[in-house]
């Protein structure tokens, strides 16, 4: 099963829209709420930064009865340095984001914790790609 | 201690989730940060913030959060209210300063979550 969410950068009223889409979908395939949970949280965290970061994006979500692959693609400013942006603590976010209770730089080492694998490519001045992969079993 | 024993000690507002007033709640979490309230793992616990935003209820959401309580008699928009629902939680609000409640309810008997 393929499914694909449109993201909107600096909306974040609709922040956590596609997360909770994919949540519900996890609860129609039986997966145990705690993993459903890891992956929602590594999924919203994801979501939020493209809504934080970048311009606009696209979830897209795959899975089958073993894995679930998401892949989200922004266009946006990009990460110039992801080593330094997985940092803990690490934060380029606006005091817009900080208001919203955002902007602490636990987001992508959340991402790594909450998922079996994950990679981000980059182009600065074009955007991001994060893929996160998790096992269903 | 159930949601219904924290309005009687606080003096607390539901807001929504009347019907799961005697649940047990064990475990209180305390954070502005949402940041900071994805990192938990323990789910069934109570949130309480003194940050009133959409957010919160999203943060909730996707940490199966089941009781938000909102110090500083914070508002609760109809947005918020309606995410709320559909997930199920219970609202509660209070006036008190976050220090404050969280002294009561810690001396009422409810636990951290370390
Ligand atoms: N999709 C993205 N586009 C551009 N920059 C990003 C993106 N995701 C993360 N970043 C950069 O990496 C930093 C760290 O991200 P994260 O750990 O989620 O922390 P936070 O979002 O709280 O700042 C961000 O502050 C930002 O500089
Ligand atoms: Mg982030």
């Amino acid at each position: 099963m393929e499914f694909n969410y449109n993201l909107e950068g600096g909306n974040f009223s609709r922040a956590g829209a596609a997360s909770s889409e994919v949540k519900k979908l996890l609860k129609q395939l039986n997966v145990s709420p705690a993993l459903i949970k890891r992956i929602v949280i590594a999924l919203y965290e994801a979501e939020v930064n493209v809504v934080a970061h970048a311009y606009e994006g696209v979830m897209n979500v795959v899975f089958d009865n073993q894995t679930i692959r998401v892949k989200i693609t922004d266009k946006g400013p990009g990460i110039p340095d992801i080593g330094l942006a997985m940092q803990e603590g690490y934060s380029t976010a606006s005091p817009k984001v900080r208001e919203m209770g955002f902007g602490a730089g636990m987001g992508l080492p959340n991402m790594k914790k909450n998922c079996d694998s994950l990679s981000i490519e980059s182009q600065v001045g074009v955007g991001t790609t994060v893929t996160m992969i998790t096992h269903l079993q | 201690m159930t949601p219904k024993d924290i309005i009687q000690l606080l003096d607390a507002h539901c807001i929504c989730g009347e019907e799961h007033l005697q649940r047990n709640v064990r475990n209180a979490f305390a954070a502005d940060l949402m940041s900071d309230v994805l990192r938990v793992d323990t789910s069934e616990m109570l949130l309480i913030t003194g940050m009133a935003n959409l957010q919160v209820i999203r943060t909730a959401e996707m940490s199966d959060i089941p009781f938000i309580l909102f110090v500083r008699g914070k508002m609760v928009t109809p947005e918020m209210e309606a995410l709320a629902r559909e997930n199920d939680m219970v609202v509660l609000t209070c006036p008190q300063s976050m220090f404050k409640v969280c002294g009561e309810l810690y001396k009422a008997g409810l636990q951290p979550i370390y």
